[in-house]
């Protein structure tokens, strides 16, 4: 009796974070449109109920009434497989997210683990969606996606070292935890790691495919990347994995970086504001970076993003784990 | 100065500098109108959809001279002419012009000695089908008089540079 509640409790938990989740990534897809419009002086979506608020809404439903076209030499299974792999592993991820204290569907001791699993466990669909096709481009496309992907993680892994090794823990609610100190705001970890809070954000951009990363889509050269082949609801889910997974990042930046759910100043007002406030505000600050640089930074080629990659984040973030490791050996601040 | 330009770099200098900058584009007024409740200023000489004209007693201007369809650089215009039957005038018989060769050069309206056939102001006449750009003579009559009005006032503010 007591197991079926705890599943019972387990699965409602579940679908209230995935349905506050979804519609929220349905709102942070028009915020990163119209970001973007703005830049460029225009107007961006507005027909679609007032100011557009809609639009992400018509956009599902136009894509589940398409018909889903699936090439006559593609292979069947993998084909249909690849996008569902994709959205489901993106939305596994936050599982472990506490947007506020103890707020986790799943309060594991290895959450850091279990997120950079599942974020690599992403290339797979985006490896079997391109192989699957059974065409040039989307298997080309495939392939330079996952050498991208696989380039950055090992950095993006080095990063998540130095944290754990400020934290002492692994598990995410006590990462946050160990950032609230008295300093408020300067007590967070991005002020002492600050660029590994900047190799982070650029490895982020990079892991999820965003501009000015986003070769493996490349809209002015390569019409869609891997993702050629799809269309309707398969296209839609690929599209959903990858906001949804750019969503994580922003709350793992937030989580790592800046605090997750404390506020910025421990004073009276500040303190009153839920922590699911807190989180979500600052979730929709990085996403908002992360449609501005999709806005004003030009793509990189692939070489640079390369180079980027291996000759310049790896062995910055190699360094500043000896050199964190090193200072707090020093300090006598190990956590035990 | 190699010193200065890595620290730029490390500090992501540029990148600051951009985002501060789009930020400020991203508070401008738009550039852009909100299209179909806001639109542009006219010129009286706008080319847009053709008509055909009539006179203010009901007559059509058309004399089936032709010009149009000789001028006419994509060949878009086909005319056939005969007397017609109460009073034996010269008149056309059919007046098609297939909209998707159109070019809009204005050249059929340059051409015509009577002012029938005339590029109105009306841009907004997309169709469903490819048929429906094939424009007969009812049609472009039609044009013509649901147009008339704003055709005469650009023909009348055109004029004096003519």
């Amino acid at each position: 009796m007591d197991l079926l509640i705890a599943l019972l409790l387990i699965v409602v938990k579940s679908l209230a974070l995935l349905v506050v989740g979804l519609v929220l990534i349905a709102y942070y897809i028009l915020l990163d449109r119209k970001v973007w419009a703005a830049v460029q002086l225009r107007r961006g979506p507005n027909v679609v109920g007032p100011w557009g608020v809609l639009q992400s809404f018509a956009d599902m439903f136009k894509f589940l009434f398409k018909e889903p076209i699936i090439p006559d030499g593609a292979n069947k299974g993998v084909f249909l497989i690849a996008p569902f792999l994709t959205a489901t592993l993106a939305l596994a991820a936050w599982a472990v997210i506490p947007v506020n204290d103890g707020w986790a569907v799943a309060n594991l001791n290895v959450g850091i683990l279990y997120i950079f699993a599942i974020s690599s466990l992403g290339v797979y669909g985006i490896i079997m969606g391109g192989w699957a096709s059974n065409s040039k481009y989307p298997f080309l496309a495939a392939l330079r996606s996952a050498a991208q992907m696989v380039s950055y993680e090992v950095s993006i892994g080095f990063v998540i070292i130095t944290v754990l090794l400020c934290a002492g823990s692994l598990n995410l609610n006590d990462i946050v935890r160990a950032q609230d100190t008295r300093w408020g705001l300067l007590g967070w970890y991005w002020l002492p790691l600050f660029p590994m809070f900047v190799i982070f954000f650029v490895s982020a951009l990079a892991e999820t495919n965003r501009p000015p990363f986003d070769l493996v889509e490349a809209e002015s050269e390569l019409v869609a990347g891997f993702m050629v082949e799809y269309s309707a609801s398969q296209y839609l889910l690929f599209m959903l994995g990858e906001y949804v997974a750019i969503v994580t990042m922003c709350s793992l930046i937030t989580v790592l970086f800046f605090g997750g759910w404390l506020p910025p100043v421990n004073v009276a007002p500040f303190t009153l504001v839920p922590g699911v406030v807190w989180f979500v505000l600052k979730v929709t600050w990085f996403f908002f970076l992360f449609a501005m640089v999709k806005a004003f930074v030009p793509r990189y080629r692939y070489d640079q993003l390369m180079r980027l990659g291996w000759k310049v984040f790896l062995p910055l973030s190699l360094t500043a784990v000896v050199v964190v490791a090193g200072v707090l050996e020093f300090l006598g601040k190990v956590a035990q | 100065m190699q010193l200065v330009s890595s620290a730029k770099a490390l500090l992501l200098k540029e990148f600051v500098d951009a985002f501060f900058l789009s930020f400020r584009y991203l508070l401008k007024p738009k550039a852009t109108l909100n299209y179909p409740h806001e639109k542009n200023p006219q010129s009286p000489r706008y080319r847009g959809e053709h008509a055909l004209r009539r006179y203010p007693n009901g007559e059509e201007r058309c004399i089936a001279c032709k010009l149009c369809e000789a001028i006419c650089p994509a060949q878009a215009i086909t005319i056939e002419a005969a007397p017609r039957g109460n009073d034996g005038t010269r008149r056309t018989t059919r007046y098609d012009i297939d909209m998707t060769k159109c070019i809009y050069c204005g050249f059929c309206q340059e051409a015509c000695p009577v002012d029938a056939i005339v590029e109105g102001p009306n841009s907004e006449f997309a169709t469903e089908t490819r048929e429906e750009l094939f424009f007969d003579k009812q049609r472009l009559l039609d044009n013509g008089a649901v147009w008339e009005r704003e055709i005469a006032r650009n023909l009348a503010a055109d004029a004096p540079y003519r």
